[in-house]
């Protein structure tokens, strides 16, 4: 019988036991949804692909988007959690099951996607049997698997100390097949030297190979594109901005699956939120990295104005792809706001009329206002006065100035609210990051240089099977840690132990006059 | 070594489209609904358009004073093709004589070599072909099929990428003549259909390795020019610029 915290059953291995009507009527929705992504897609088989939007020159669409989209999802996990392993950060502990949950699952929805997407998918493992090496697509294929079976690998390591003592603590009214499911999975654990030795390696050799691994897949995604050539993919910034990209929605996704999970479980205690402050830290550097990167490869297209790049560039930022590629700009510059201007507030400033909620709420509103005026009013002098650039562009810059006095006074509420503020920035990122995907895929595709430009609308059919692989990631998600638990066990228990253990270590020097300042500040000696 | 290739002359094009007619009616190519032709899911082997294809700097200018070129399109048969490196499952490949060719019983429909392509050139089967009437019963009845191979003009499937092919069966059906009368293969007798069917004769095919064939001749000539030479493909047909 493997040791167990009383807290850590009531919050962990309980609620595992107890099944509500919500958890059912959820999943009512979520399958309901995703039949209706496979009637959709067995329409699709049977008529061809003719029933999406997809044509020539878009020969790729949302399928290529949510593809790349998901598999950036999957960074966050493994990758992230691995890295905070390896580098001994004590508040990952709450964290890497849902991590590299969200790893496994996105892989999963990812590859669907390019199966939805192939013509013959009843060929689809003709890339195994007749692959081509110098294709980046079997490369994808090749590092995408190898990231999946060892992001399974590395979910499930970490997990056999918790399904022993799963084992061990199930409840009696729990059906058989679970006993016997955490029993196998267990693997006979039982907690002696020996085997913590081998799994703390067997973690420890994962953790780091899973890095290159991960960093390979979506520079490898990237290279889909940048190895061609066409305009506006042709690029040698694609392999790290990807990355980049990948890791920042991983992060989003990750706190928004967190978020979820602290607050349907009741886990406040165990997401702290210090947890969520040092992961924050890495998501505003990566949203600065993310501002960089895209900033280097649009001033590049930019200054180069070369005759088929120019036209993908022009048409991401007043052409048609305007709204899309500005809706993003802005989702990260929300993202950026929110979680830097409440930090760098002074609390004094509540004071300030500046930080009022009325001014706040009517600034912002104004804003919506003077956007909506702006592009779709129907009033014909105004719309004939709107259509002058000087108008146009004080009309902007009102717009963006009321915007940002009503994002002032909304930082204020933020201020106090860390949480909320982390959940409304991943929130924004994971959509900006699906949209820039979308902004990388379409536009190329639709301003090729031998054929007329043309424009991709989606059908029902790319509708129905992106709301059906949405649907199949957060059941995947709730069943999964309706039978697992959604914290690593033992991973809390050796935090724990390690905090006990330094907490009474004694430094045999004389202490300083400023220790006790700095233990106030929460340094410890 | 044969390396195929043609030329047109740009300043004998009329742009008539023959070329466009005579390689459908050849190869077999599908024709689709008018909707589906306005979704941009025609498909055209040999195309025949306006170029520069999207104005941008050459400004055409307004009617009357007006310059409109057009150019037709067959498949460039790259002799460094950026449609085969990318295919993942060996479905595209050049054969030894330097034409692209694509097997239809290999290929995944991923689309890879369609976006791949900076020409344009590759076609996918959105859906399942169609012909209407008695057109049906007229189709090209060559076929070029091996185990696991389905090339050619015979029909494909829906979900496959197609393209220009030289009329590769031609090729196949010159060669087998001049073996039943027991002579050797004269490159003469190998011609694609749109070549054969040229309204001003502006087309010429040959082989780029004889020194002495028209199109060798013709690749020396100061109006020869290659499409979008700048991308590095290396494409093995040639145009003369209108003069």
């Amino acid at each position: 019988m493997l040791h167990l915290d009383p807290k850590d059953k009531e919050k962990l291995i309980d609620p595992l036991f107890t099944t509500g009507p919500t958890f059912w009527s959820v999943i009512a929705i979520l399958l309901a949804v995703i039949g209706w992504g496979v009637y959709m897609y067995v329409r699709q088989l049977i008529f061809g692909l003719g029933e999406t939007g997809m044509q020539r020159p878009a020969y790729w669409g949302v399928y290529m988007v949510n593809f790349i989209f998901f598999i950036g999802i999957s960074h966050a996990g493994t990758l992230i959690s691995a890295i905070l392993r390896v580098t001994g950060a004590e508040w990952r502990r709450p964290i890497t099951r849902v991590a590299e949950a969200i790893t496994a699952f996105a892989l999963i929805v990812g590859t669907l996607q390019i199966i939805y997407d192939l013509g013959r998918p009843d060929r689809f493992l003709y890339l195994f049997t007749f692959g081509r090496m110098q294709s980046p697509l079997l490369w994808d294929a090749m590092s995408v698997t190898a990231y999946f079976l060892g992001s399974v690998t590395y979910l499930y390591m970490p997990m056999i100390p918790d399904m022993a003592i799963l084992r061990d603590h199930c409840p009696e009214s729990a059906p058989r097949w679970r006993k016997k499911l955490y029993t196998v999975l267990a693997l006979g654990w039982r907690g002696n030297k020996t085997q913590w030795k081998r799994l703390e390696k067997a973690i420890a050799v994962l953790a780091v190979l899973i890095i290159p691994i991960a960093v390979s897949v979506h520079t490898i995604i990237s290279w889909i594109l940048a190895t061609t050539v066409q305009p506006g993919w042709h690029s040698t910034i694609f392999g790290p901005y990807f990355v980049v990209g990948a890791i920042f929605s991983g992060i989003g996704a990750l706190f928004i699956a967190m978020t979820i999970v602290r607050k349907v479980m009741g886990l406040e205690e165990y997401y702290r939120l210090k947890s969520y402050r040092n992961l924050g830290l890495l998501f505003i550097a990566m949203t600065a990295i993310w501002f960089y990167f895209t900033g280097a490869e649009y001033l590049t297209l930019a200054a180069g104005q070369q005759t088929a790049e120019f036209p993908v560039f022009a048409s991401k930022l007043w052409g048609e792809f305007a709204p899309g590629f500005w809706l993003m700009v802005v989702l990260m510059a929300i993202a950026f706001w929110v979680q830097v201007v409440p930090q760098i507030l002074p609390k004094k400033a509540e004071n300030s009329f500046l930080f009022k909620p009325g001014l706040a709420w009517s600034s912002g509103v104004a804003a919506v206002a003077v956007f909506l005026v702006m592009n779709f009013s129907r009033n014909q002098p105004l719309a004939a006065a709107l259509s002058q650039p000087n108008i146009r562009l004080i009309g902007w810059i009102i717009a963006a100035v009321l915007f940002v006095v009503g994002g002032l006074g909304f930082s204020m509420w933020l201020k106090t609210r860390q949480v909320t503020a982390i959940v409304i920035a991943s929130v924004a990122v994971v959509i900006g990051m699906w949209l820039e995907r979308w902004n990388i895929v379409a536009p190329t595709l639709t301003h090729p240089r031998l054929i007329g430009f043309w424009f991709y609308h989606p059908t029902w059919t790319e509708g129905a099977l992106t709301a059906a692989s949405f649907a199949l990631f957060i059941l995947l998600f709730m069943v999964f840690f309706k039978l697992f638990p959604a914290i690593s066990i033992w991973e809390i228990a050796e935090g724990r132990a390690i905090e006990a253990a330094e907490a009474q270590v004694e430094v045999a020097l004389p202490e300083p006059t400023g220790v006790p300042q700095a233990a106030h500040e929460g340094f410890r000696k | 070594m044969t390396r195929w290739a043609m030329v047109i002359d740009l300043d004998k094009c009329v742009a008539c489209q023959g070329c466009s007619i005579a390689c459908r009616f050849e190869n077999n190519t599908p024709p689709v609904k008018p909707s589906e032709a306005l979704k941009g899911r025609a498909i055209r082997w040999n195309d025949v358009f306006p170029f520069p294809t999207n104005p941008l700097e050459a400004d055409a200018g307004e009617y009357p004073e007006t310059k409109q070129r057009y150019i037709p399109r067959p498949c460039m048969h790259c002799e460094n093709p950026p449609c085969i490196k990318v295919c993942p499952v060996q479905a595209t490949f050049k054969n030894e004589e330097g034409i692209v060719q694509q097997n239809y019983a290999r290929c995944i429909g991923c689309r890879f070599c369609t976006v791949a392509c900076p020409y344009g050139v590759r076609y996918f089967n959105w859906q399942e072909p169609e012909w209407e009437g008695t057109l049906n019963e007229h189709l090209n009845p060559d076929r070029i099929e091996g185990p696991g191979d389905l090339e050619g003009p015979a029909v494909r499937p829906k979900g496959v990428v197609e393209k220009c092919t030289f009329c590769i069966q031609r090729l196949q059906k010159a060669v087998a003549r001049a073996e039943a009368e027991e002579r050797d293969f004269d490159p003469v007798d190998y011609q694609p259909a749109c070549v054969q069917t040229c309204t001003g004769k502006a087309r010429y095919f040959g082989d780029l390795d004889d020194p002495e064939s028209t199109v060798s001749l013709f690749e020396k000539s100061p109006r020869a020019f290659r499409l979008l030479e700048e991308v590095g493909t290396h494409p093995k047909v040639i145009y003369l610029r209108e003069g």
